[in-house]
């Protein structure tokens, strides 16, 4: 049952991505629409199976790694399919009102749009070094393509510099990954972790750790690394641009992540633990200044991600030598920053491509006077950023929270200066949108308005990020479902 | 889930509910939206009465579930909440009222009263809420809630107040949220609970808990604008008057001041606080905003901003008087939050009526305005009278309980201040009487609006006459069951026996 689920949540977003690349724009988009909905309930289909029998295991077709394909569910796997299909579903709905069938070029928006799902459950599901990686290069092909779809120069030299950047990531990992594989003669993740003990203190598998970490943070947008981030996530169709914040970089953080989690304890040091904590730190603090001191409304969102993005490699720091409970606590602040931080950046990412539809500008002063006009996509706005801004009672407060016992609980005080300023600069930014947008004598009488459900998926994304602090429990105990350690042939 | 679960909830979700519905109406629905809004501040107050009569009757309501590992979303109904609950559920009727008058033909009006009721039901949260985690959500909601009401008007002049208000208290909830955080890593999950938890104190967590009791009051500080931390609130003056009167009267400035109170007596409590020494500290620093606030407002040429120094003045009264250790100060101070809420009520709406049916902002302006709007002239005397401490007002109720607390602990420099402040207030305020009532017109009003018969709209009129007219009779039935006094005496005895 839950191999059949796992290999529906595989193997269908590739078919689909075949069946809309042979038809219209028009025909595609009922493809998809229909797809989103099948989607969906496999993934909450896998929920229930797993909820009641409990995480899987498996190799397909009995093969091991790398010429096989190793998966595994888990609860944090889970969660992270599930807020795919809600984050993804939300922007393939909104694509296909927002773009326009008359430009040739968007049709291409599905396939490439099905690929990327593909590879990000993927990403989720698999278990071995190498499958992981091919998962990984899918996502960042599939998401090169979408930010190229703007047609116009600039969006084509965002999508080079962006390929440049992806490629460049990919290399160091799949570096990283030939190096371990020498050492071990294995890529599973969980036969890597079994045989560590034996090889640890060496340092080219740290070296192999430190190359497919930096990698992987390069393609997340780490601080310095994220110079390529904002151009790409600027100039992108709003849809796009809320898939590529709320899901892309994640997926090469949740790699990260895994990695650090499984070998950290025997690779990892203290100073490394530290270093990139200290990275995504600055990044918070100067992603959020970039942010505050951009013009264009989306290019403040874009410096928002960097931002936020920072936010997760705490992680690191307070996983690393601390307690169990407080690495406890750490793992489920950072799971509901990046689910929190997914929702709001994705509506706040919509609502900004109605707000500029609607004002016909992309510049933040062009907002004056839209509170009349445009209130229900502002007010979605506004919401995804009281989740930014990490205040109650959203999940980005939620997360905050965690994250502050967590750093108390481990004597790391400094992190609290990141949390706590992070925060503030975050209301900076978000409150120079608002107050913008208060300002009652404009000069424009002119507002275009969108269509009505336009409107609403942005409002919808905006709501969930704000009730999941208010239901934060029971999210966070679906990342706890238990493994079963079943599988094989 | 017993009925006994659910009030508080409901007490809560009434103006939730009124602001999703407000906002979801069309902007011209002005008659709709008015009876949604009075419709559901009368079923609030409803809903609170039941709570009152229960917990008179030695009933308990409560409403929890588990938000994150370890930590409670908690909504409690006791004496103390009842005590802010009461008050701002009476006075969101009556601002209510008094702004659908006022905001007559201005534009936004769906935006205004849905945060309007947000900011209720914040203030509501606030009062219900059982552990500090949760009154901070509901303190960090209030802020959001207000700050589209500063800005309402969309000048220059509310912008720049609309940012500094931000700045201060987004700071201020960002120190309390610290304060909270360290709090909750030293000994955990605390619900209010009379007495405080930490009588019987290790000696190794009393550095820390010192540290952390500063920064509490800091951090609550900000919203009660104890000096330095009162920058804001002069400038949030430009809001609309109904947003001013809400602020001053029972949202901003008493969150904060209710917050102090509950660390104070139901976190540390009474006792463990004055033996680790920190309400020393306490009382000379709201001694020092009460001079300062009354000092500053005797300069003040606009009205509003002399309002609003007199309020960081008068807050600072209830943080005075629960640090004076004994349980008669304490009734000062907290029956002063339900007098300060009327009194400063009652002025800001005569306020208002001046600006809005005269154009009379500056005090020079006023001369003669009595005769031109007796009504509005009378609660604004008496409102002033009451902030003097004239008998038989409420004010002086609370000026009495304090200066006998005072004596009865020996903290007799406490009597000197708050005959100082008396005299600063007699001095800014007798002047505005002297001007209303006695100085004839000089010239014409500045910009003059008829409404009939009636010196002003009758939405305007009725809010400061019916509290004008509620400062008298709280000051004459004092002793009488249910009066503030009466009240604030039950929950006295709850914060010392234990």
């Amino acid at each position: 049952m839950i191999l059949g689920l796992m290999a529906g949540l595989l193997f269908t977003p590739l078919a689909w991505a075949v069946l809309t690349l042979l038809s219209g724009f028009e025909r595609s988009r009922l493809i998809s629409w229909l797809g989103i909905l099948a989607q969906s309930l496999v993934s909450f289909a896998l929920w229930v199976t797993v909820a009641s029998e409990g995480g899987f295991h498996y190799q397909l077709g009995g093969w091991p790694a790398p010429l096989g394909i190793e998966l595994r569910v888990d609860g944090l796997a889970l969660t992270f399919v599930m807020l795919t299909a809600v984050v993804g579903g939300a922007c393939g709905w909104h694509a296909g009102i927002y773009l326009d069938p008359e430009k040739t070029w968007h049709r291409y928006f599905w396939p490439l749009f099905w690929f990327l799902w593909a590879g990000l459950n993927g990403v989720w599901l698999g278990a071995d070094l190498f499958n992981l990686y091919v998962a990984l290069e899918l996502i960042s092909l599939s998401a090169v393509g979408l930010v190229a779809l703007g047609g116009q120069a600039d969006a084509l030299r965002a999508a080079i510099r962006y390929l440049m950047a992806a490629l460049l990531g990919s290399l160091a990992y799949l570096l990283g990954v030939a190096l371990v594989y020498g050492q071990f003669g294995s890529l599973s993740l969980a036969g890597i972790s079994a045989l560590l003990p034996a090889g640890s203190g060496q340092a080219g598998l740290v070296f192999a750790l430190v190359l497919m970490v930096a990698g992987l943070a390069l393609k997340t947008a780490l601080f310095p690394l994220h110079g390529w981030l904002p151009p790409a996530h600027g100039i992108a169709k709003a849809p796009v641009s809320a898939l590529l914040s709320a899901l892309v970089v994640k997926a090469s953080f949740y790699i990260a992540a895994r990695l650090w989690l499984e070998f950290g304890e025997h690779l990892g040091s203290y100073g490394l633990a530290q270093l990139v904590g200290a990275l995504g730190g600055v990044g918070v603090l100067w992603g959020s200044w970039l942010a505050f001191r951009q013009s264009r409304l989306k290019q403040v969102v874009a410096y928002s991600s960097v931002a936020q993005i920072g936010y997760l490699f705490l992680l690191f720091p307070l996983s690393w030598g601390v307690s169990e409970a407080v690495a406890l606590q750490a793992q489920q602040g950072i799971t509901l920053q990046v689910i929190s931080h997914a929702l709001a950046k994705a509506a706040m990412f919509l609502a900004a491509g109605n707000l500029i539809m609607s004002v016909g500008s992309n510049r933040v002063d062009a907002l004056a006077g839209v509170s009349r006009f445009l209130p229900f996509s502002l007010f979605s706005f506004g919401l995804a950023g009281v989740s930014l801004m990490g205040l109650p009672p959203t999940g980005g407060f939620a997360a905050k929270w965690l994250l502050l016992q967590a750093s108390l609980g481990s004597g790391q005080w400094w992190w609290l200066i990141v949390l706590l300023g992070g925060g503030l600069l975050s209301a900076a930014y978000v409150f120079r949108v608002y107050r913008a947008s208060f300002i009652e004598n404009s000069d424009t009488d002119q507002f275009f308005h969108p269509s009505r459900s336009l409107e609403v998926i942005p409002m919808i994304l905006a709501l969930l990020s704000l009730g999941l602090g208010l239901v934060a429990e029971p999210v966070l105990s679906v990342m706890t479902l238990p493994f079963s350690k079943g599988g094989g042939g | 889930m017993t009925a006994n679960t659910l009030i508080p909830l409901f007490a809560l979700l009434t103006s939730l509910l009124a602001s999703v519905i407000i906002f979801a109406l069309p902007e011209k629905g002005h008659r709709l939206r008015t009876s949604v809004n009075l419709a559901a501040a009368g079923l609030k107050l409803i809903l609170v009465g039941v709570m009152v009569w229960g917990i008179f009757h030695g009933q308990s309501f409560e409403f929890a579930f588990t938000m994150l590992p370890g930590v409670q979303f908690v909504l409690r109904a006791d004496a103390l909440s009842m005590l802010f609950a009461g008050l701002s559920a009476v006075l969101w009727l009556l601002t209510t009222i008094y702004a659908v008058g006022y905001l007559e033909d201005s534009p936004n009006r769906s935006r205004f009263f849905g945060f309007f009721s947000l900011c209720v039901a914040s203030t509501m949260g606030i009062a219900l809420a059982g552990n500090l985690f949760t009154f901070f959500l509901f303190y960090e909601m209030l802020t959001l809630s207000t700050y589209p009401l500063v800005v309402h008007r969309g000048t220059r002049q509310a912008l720049r107040a609309g940012r500094n208000y931000i700045i201060y208290t987004l700071t201020g909830g960002a120190v309390l949220l610290l304060a909270i955080a360290w709090l909750h890593g030293l000994v955990g999950d605390l619900p209010f609970r009379p007495g405080g938890h930490f009588s019987g104190l290790e000696p190794e967590l009393q550095g820390p808990l010192t540290l952390v009791f500063v920064l509490l009051i800091a951090g609550l500080g900000v919203k009660a604008a104890l000096v330095p931390l009162h920058g804001w609130l002069p400038q949030a003056m430009v809001a609309p008057a109904p947003v001013s009167a809400l602020l001053h009267a029972v949202a901003v400035v008493k969150a904060g001041a209710f917050g102090i109170v509950r660390v104070v007596c139901e976190i540390y409590g009474l006792e463990a606080a004055s033996q680790m020494g920190l309400l020393t500290g306490l009382a000379v620093v709201s001694a020092i905003t009460i001079i300062y606030g009354s000092t500053r407002a005797l300069y003040q040429l606009d009205l509003k901003r002399r309002l609003a120094f007199s309020t960081i003045s008068q807050v600072s009264y209830i943080i005075l008087g629960v640090s004076l250790f004994g349980p008669v100060g304490v009734a000062g101070g907290l029956v002063h939050l339900v007098h300060q809420g009327i009194m400063k009520i009652t002025l800001f709406f005569c306020a208002g009526n001046y600006a809005e049916t005269l154009g009379v902002h500056r005090i020079d302006e006023l001369d003669g305005a009595g005769r031109r709007m007796p009504g509005t002239s009378v609660a604004f005397t008496l409102g002033a009278f009451g902030m003097i401490g004239a008998p038989p007002l409420a004010g002086f109720v609370t000026k009495w309980t304090m200066g006998t607390g005072a004596l009865a602990v020996g903290m007799d420099w406490v009597v000197a201040v708050l005959v100082v402040s008396s005299l600063l207030n007699a001095a800014y305020f007798l002047p505005i009487l002297h001007r209303i009532w006695f100085a004839g017109q000089q010239q014409a009003w500045p910009h003059e609006r008829r409404w009939g018969r009636l010196e002003t709209s009758a939405w305007l009129l009725w809010p400061p006459l019916i509290t004008a007219a509620a400062l008298i009779v709280i000051g004459l039935i004092a002793s009488m069951p249910f009066s503030p006094l009466s009240w604030v005496n039950l929950i006295v005895e709850q914060e010392v026996m234990q």
